[in-house]
């Protein structure tokens, strides 16, 4: 193949993968915004991203329940917002179409809800009042209290809730919940002090000439002949 | 991905297929050596320092899953190595109910662009352990061999770590390490308890710069999704791109080798492709042919190799290609540590991968097993992305009250979201990576069945632990119990059985799989002699894990550099020599 060949095939229209995916070769734009994950994506891996935000899994009522059991599970408090504010139900619609193996157990849990809001209250779900809904959700919200029977409700509200929390501390304000204060450059020199002094720990001894020193970050390093760094 | 379209020739002195670390330091070594050289890649162009390519530092709300992997990337959304266990329109397949689980990255720079990047010389005994406990075979070479290449490696590529003088784990020219993070030291009071030595991690991260090429760790803890400063080790940005703007380098990307193709002598006088662009078969000329596609799939490219000179493939005639195929063994346990529980907040992020370790340490003649392990430890205050905050359905319990009360399992609420921030970090484990006696029955082979979306037809795996690995990981588990408890941990989970043996991870899992090109100096006993150059076709050389006669307990990365480089300087020779 010569750069002619090349250069024909490059500008038959489309090219690469997309080729052969049908797909286009230009990360797909919506609202002007960029969709889908960002960063040295594949043309198979934006068309799947662009195939999925466009479907929509969850049904309106659904949708709703979502959203009223993700502020149940992270709820706002004075320091962090309720997870409904943070996208949450968006993030968890996602999820059902990215890893489809979730669907039925989901929609099956969400199924369940009426059932149960009809057997205790003789409502659907959406028609429940808070309490009615905590009584509700309590059946299955504790792994350990849970009855026999409830023991398949407990597993769907456990995947509900790690999805919740997988949703809310994914995000700027889950961060700063959390207290994470990394994902920026930095020079690591250590445990703080003061951290280390609270726990009785210490760096081993044995090493502490052979650290990196922070203020010789930039010098370029040069070896003796048995591999001493000298400089 | 940018398509790399360059000014192309149709004749090259060497055609190199494959851009991970083998391919990649060939690339450097012989384009230095003068010769025009082109490098055959099955997936595309990667460069982590391009915005288009840079998963770095980007936070988890720039991926609709939140960093959850993908078939694609199996190890994240933001992780790069494009590829998986199970690629679309590449199958393989397995025999008798047997195992192996094939990962592969399709990109310049391969398995190289998201791996760990420890980087371990193999010891002294490492080459010898037929001899010393009798099982398998010896490498045909040495350390003495290979030191001062992995000297080479250490100079041109950088490792940090710390000299300790320990005989089957060489020093070399170390980077300064970095300073442990806080569950590293609380492990290392534990392992201390248990006399079993921890000392600095060695790994390929510039702490220092080496050149002005590259840039110097600014401490991500993301490696694993490639270094837009270059400052860890990844083949295309340490050596294809630049023995590409050095030398007489062209890359064909997208380029899926189907075979070596030979003349009528059964000398190698090229390769033969299939664009995945246009789906067309494309053949290119050289004088000399270096795989270096993975230990895997250059052993499938010989099988493939079919001709009159070679009916069986090249390299058949010896009688083990494909065989001794074996991987790492690996186990992990995991802990909580009571202490970390509503631990002070700091940037613990570090370099990406563990800043101490624990080098193998026993003596396997005192032991039911014959080969060693070192272990691998993780924790701390992760990038909370997918998954954080999860499994309070079994952790919530380790959380106490003002009153010294446990909090039930599961729940919501304002309670349940504090708990999580109380439990952050306050996780911590460890794994184990041990060595695997290689078996003749053990292997790859083609599959007369099935061939891939281009035709070529793939490999058939069959794969069985022996008792020597099962052993290896009831030991391991027994260690994890021993250093977690005496580090204060309260351990997590149930202590795996015989019933999984032990938490052994399947046959390929721990992806160090190699020797299915085995040396050997003697060509019915392996597919290369000790300088990687196939017994059957002088002018064809593999440089990456095939040729590895036994996979130490070391990641094998290093050991492919090394080799790789003292194969070039071979291939520089024998051409020079006429020879080839």
């Amino acid at each position: 193949m010569n750069r002619r060949e090349n250069l024909k095939l490059l500008f038959a229209g489309s090219i690469g993968a997309g080729l052969l995916l049908g797909c286009e070769p230009e990360q797909v734009k919506l609202k002007g915004e960029v969709i889908g994950t960002a960063g040295g994506r594949t043309e198979e891996e934006k068309a799947r991203d662009a195939k999925l935000l466009a479907e929509r899994f969850f049904t309106d009522d659904e949708l709703k329940k979502i959203s009223t059991l993700v502020d149940l599970i992270l709820p706002a408090d004075e320091q962090s917002p309720a997870a409904t504010a943070l996208g949450v139900p968006d993030f968890i619609e996602f999820m059902m179409k990215d890893q489809p193996d979730m669907q039925t157990p989901m929609r099956g849990g969400l199924m369940w809800l009426d059932f149960e809001a009809q057997e205790l209250f003789g409502k659907v779900f959406s028609e429940l009042e808070a309490t009615q809904v905590k009584a509700i959700i309590d059946l299955v919200a504790w792994p350990e209290k849970a009855t026999e029977d409830y023991q398949g409700g407990v597993r769907w509200f456990n995947m509900l809730r790690n999805l919740t929390c997988s949703g809310y501390f994914s995000t700027q304000e889950g961060w700063n919940y959390m207290g994470y204060q990394g994902n920026v450059p930095n020079v690591w020199d250590g445990v703080p002090v003061a951290v280390l002094t609270k726990h009785g720990l210490a760096n081993p001894e044995k090493y502490a000439g052979v650290y990196l020193k922070p203020e010789e970050r930039s010098k370029v390093a040069v070896w003796d002949e048995a591999g001493n760094l000298i400089g | 991905m940018a398509l790399q379209i360059k000014e192309t020739q149709d004749s090259y002195d060497v055609i190199i297929v494959g851009s991970g670390a083998g391919g990649g330091m060939a690339s450097k070594i012989l384009s230095e050596a003068g010769l025009s050289v082109a490098v055959v890649e099955a997936g595309g162009d990667f460069d982590p320092a391009k915005e288009e390519d840079r998963t770095q530092l980007r936070p988890p709300w720039e991926s609709p899953r939140r960093g959850a992997g993908t078939k694609i990337r199996p190890f994240g959304d933001f992780d790069q190595a494009i590829g998986g266990w199970e690629i679309e329109g590449e199958p393989y397949t397995r025999k008798d109910g047997t195992q192996f689980d094939w990962f592969r990255s399709r990109m310049v720079g391969g398995r190289t662009n998201h791996w760990g990047r420890i980087s371990l010389r193999f010891g002294p005994n490492d080459f010898k352990r037929a001899s010393i406990d009798g099982m398998g075979h010896d490498w045909p070479i040495g350390y003495e061999d290979l030191k001062p290449y992995y000297d080479k490696v250490d100079k041109l590529i950088g490792v940090f770590g710390s000299k300790e003088g320990i005989f089957n784990e060489p020093d070399g020219f170390f980077l300064p390490p970095p300073k442990p993070r806080l569950h590293e030291l609380f492990i290392k009071r534990g392992a201390d308890k248990a006399g079993i030595p921890m000392i600095p991690g060695r790994l390929s991260m510039l702490t220092r710069p080496i050149n002005a090429e590259r840039g110097v760790c600014f401490f991500c803890n993301q490696c694993n999704r490639a270094c837009q400063a270059y400052a860890d080790f990844s083949s295309g940005t340490c050596l294809i791109h630049p023995a590409m703007k050095k030398g007489k380098v062209d890359l064909f990307t997208y380029s899926m080798v189907r075979k070596v193709t030979t003349d009528e002598t059964g000398k190698a006088n090229g390769v033969s492709f299939v664009s995945k662009l246009d789906r067309k078969e494309y053949k290119l000329k050289s004088r000399v042919v270096v795989l270096g596609a993975s230990a895997c799939e250059s052993a499938r490219i010989l099988m493939n190799s079919k001709s009159k000179a070679h009916p069986d493939g090249i390299g058949a005639d010896s009688g083990v290609l494909g065989r001794y195929l074996h991987d790492s063994t690996g186990a992990d346990r995991m802990g909580i540590l009571p202490e970390l529980i509503d631990r002070d907040r700091y940037n613990e992020d570090g370099v990406g991968g563990m800043h101490m370790y624990t080098p193998w340490w026993k003596d396997n003649k005192k032991l039911d097993f014959a080969r060693g392990y070192h272990i691998e430890y993780w924790g701390g205050m992760g990038q909370p992305a997918y998954g954080a905050g999860g499994g309070m359905d079994s952790l919530r319990k380790y959380l106490k009250d003002e009153f010294g009360n446990p909090s039930p399992n599961g729940g919501y609420g304002v309670g349940l979201k504090k708990d999580i921030r109380r439990i952050y970090g306050a996780t911590l484990g460890m794994s184990g990576r041990g060595e695997s006696i290689p078996q003749y029955s053990n292997y790859c082979e083609i599959d007369p069945n099935v061939v891939d979306a281009y035709g070529i037809p793939v490999l058939r795996f069959h794969y069985k632990w022996t008792d020597q690995e099962i052993k290896q990981a009831k030991h391991m588990q027994d260690t994890f119990e021993e250093i977690l408890t005496n580090a204060g941990a309260t351990l997590l989970g149930t202590k795996p059985g015989p019933e999984s043996n032990y938490g052994l991870a399947a046959p390929g899992q721990i992806i160090h799989e190699v020797g299915t090109t085995r040396m050997s100096n003697d060509p019915k006993s392996g597919v290369v002699n000790s300088n990687c150059q196939v017994h059957a076709c002088k002018n064809l050389f593999v440089v990456d894990a095939g040729p590895f006669v036994s996979q130490a307990d070391k990641n094998p990365t290093w050991t492919i550099l090394a080799l790789s480089w003292r194969t070039s300087d071979y291939i520089v020779e024998q051409l020079k020599q006429k020879n080839i």
